[in-house]
């Protein structure tokens, strides 16, 4: 209710709640993502964003309340039906393959969109190679985008943290998602490294349309790039608007920023 | 102090391997000055057949670590389970051999995939331990009902191929192991291409990283466990075929299982190059040491000496001579 009419939402968390044995990971939580806009989730460590997102993406199942992508239901759906209805995720900490290169990373991440089966998968010539090449192509897409060409055929686990990050994102927006759950995307990461990929985050909005959730701590970072701000604090939300309207919040200086104001 | 005996042990253990090479090396030495060196020579090739055969079993084992993460204790059974389902359709309904064979694969399908379904996924995300925990349970939960079912009687299952060895220049081959050997690295170089060239192959190694993150690329991940227990089973049942020709089918035949460890341990748990390289050097090691040895200590010490290689290689190299060095010590 405390959405504008008028705007078109994406995913509508409506009144949900998670526990765990004793404890309230979220009580009540409502959001409404607007499409095609940057919607932030901020709110001190412990406050339940990452279980939030963990629900969005089925890794958890609600104990109450609904989420809805595209106007339908997804309760109780595996994560990789989710994933292939379209939302997409990173994880707070690197989940990179091992042992795999930037390449094939980045094209597991187009599994969701490939269609031959197990069998006519051993068959390497044919319908599957021409398939094979028209998933290489977009990857290479992504890879001039995210300018990660010199880098195809490097081990993940030899590159930057930065760059782990940026292969990372890739892979997700391989799958070319309509909704892209970042779980803190610039955390551990030097200014350099942080504005890179503010950009890359801004761009994927502007120039592919994609919604973007995203976990942040950064405040500067949240109240630049962020269209819609959502504050949580101790499993509930405390606050929802644009980042002018939560900066004035009340609750959310008692709350969140306490200290500095 | 602590760093001191760290560096003391991991010296030990280097010497170890190199006496044990020392070792193996004199057997085939003193083999060739005091017999003649085609002894030498029959004993080696006999022992790289033998040591294929070894792989052709442990591959299953490599195959469920690779795409689930988990560590199957029950191998063997499996290899026993189906060979006594096929020795049962020869046996007891006096089915030809190629439609016991077929029973036999169908069995094993089934068999994985209600192994999967109702014993490992309830298991997903569970600690590492607790899984293997469920595999021995399960090794002994085959061991005994296999005689149960299809009673105790020792049995066998005779292939159409000659018993007498193949001459071949100076040596003499035994077909079932030739056989087994061929089927063996024709196996071992398919799931090699599998998991390095194909989509599915390298979405199982996917799997086996991580199945959090495989879920959330989209990736049925149950599928893929299905997938590999069912594997598994046939591969198995190829196991089976092989062994219990050679050493007939009764529980006796899981107890090959337990060569498993030391040839994935040789070779690295997740490499499909280190399961022939690890069967041969464990066949090699049985051979020369059958024959160079235990003549002059009684005997039996065959049986124990690809353990001591498994255990010196364990205190060096854990992950194996191919593994990925990222395995956690269990």
């Amino acid at each position: 209710m405390a959405e504008p009419n008028g705007h078109d939402s994406i995913l509508s968390v409506r009144g949900v709640s998670k526990n765990f044995g004793g404890v309230r990971a979220n009580n009540d939580v409502s959001i409404e993502v607007p499409r095609g806009k940057i919607f932030a989730i901020i709110g001190p460590n412990g406050a339940g964003k990452t279980s939030l997102l963990n629900m969005i993406s089925g890794f958890y199942v609600p104990d109450a309340g609904e989420i809805a992508f595209e106007g339908k239901s997804i309760n109780g759906l595996k994560p990789n039906e989710i994933a292939e209805h379209g939302i997409g995720r990173t994880f707070q900490n690197i989940a990179l393959f091992r042992g795999m290169n930037v390449l094939q990373n980045m094209m597991l991440g187009r599994h969701v969109l490939m269609k031959t089966g197990v069998l006519s998968s051993f068959v390497y010539w044919g319908k599957t190679q021409r398939e094979e090449v028209a998933h290489r192509e977009k990857v290479e897409e992504l890879i001039d985008f995210l300018r990660l060409n010199d880098l195809r055929k490097a081990p993940t686990g030899e590159l930057a943290y930065g760059l782990q990050k940026r292969v990372e994102l890739g892979r997700a927006l391989a799958a070319e998602p309509e909704l892209l759950l970042l779980d803190e995307p610039m955390a551990g990461m030097n200014q350099e490294e942080k504005e890179d990929m503010v950009r890359y985050v801004l761009d994927i909005a502007e120039q592919r349309g994609t919604t973007i959730v995203l976990i942040e701590h950064d405040m500067g970072v949240v109240m630049d790039i962020s269209d819609r701000i959502a504050v949580l604090d101790q499993g509930e939300k405390i606050a929802d608007g644009t980042p002018d309207e939560v900066r004035a919040n009340p609750r959310v200086i008692e709350a969140y920023l306490g200290a500095d104001h | 102090m602590q760093p001191i005996l760290k560096f003391l042990s991991a010296k030990f253990a280097w010497i170890l391997l190199a006496a044990f090479i020392a070792f193996i090396v004199a057997e085939g030495g003193v083999g060739v000055l005091i017999k003649d060196w085609r002894f030498a020579v029959e004993l080696a090739v006999d022992g790289v057949l033998t040591g294929l055969m070894y792989s052709l079993i442990a591959v299953g084992f490599v195959l469920i670590y690779k795409s689930t993460d988990a560590i199957n204790f029950a191998q063997g059974e499996f290899v026993m389970i189906a060979a006594i389902v096929v020795a049962g359709c020869l046996d007891w309904f006096g089915l030809p051999l190629w439609l016991s064979i077929l029973v036999g694969f169908g069995f094993m399908v089934v068999f994985g995939m209600t192994l999967e379904r109702f014993v490992l996924r309830p298991m997903i995300g569970m600690n590492i331990v607790a899984i293997i925990m469920a595999t021995i349970g399960l090794a002994f939960f085959l061991r005994g009902a296999g005689p149960l079912i299809f009673g105790a009687a020792p049995s066998t299952i005779n292939l159409p191929i000659p018993d007498s060895p193949i001459v071949w220049g100076l040596l003499y081959l035994t077909p079932i192991k030739l056989l087994g050997a061929a089927v063996s690295i024709l196996f071992l170089a398919g799931f090699g291409w599998f998991f390095l060239k194909t989509r599915k192959g390298v979405a199982m190694r996917a799997v086996a990283d991580s199945h959090q993150v495989s879920m959330a690329m989209g990736i049925n991940v149950e599928r893929y466990f299905a997938v590999a227990w069912v594997t598994a089973g046939v591969v198995a049942l190829l196991g089976g075929l092989a062994w219990g020709n050679m050493i007939g089918v009764d529980t006796q035949l899981a107890l090959v299982g337990l060569k498993v460890f030391p040839v994935v341990i040789l070779g690295g748990l997740d490499s499909i190059i280190g399961v022939i390289v690890g069967g041969i050097v464990v066949g090699l090691v049985e051979a020369l040491t059958a024959g160079f040895v235990d003549p002059y200590v009684g005997g039996g010490m065959k049986d124990f000496a690809p353990y001591v290689l498994m255990v010196i290689m364990l205190m060096i190299r854990p992950y194996g001579i191919f593994g990925r060095r990222l395995i956690e010590r269990i």
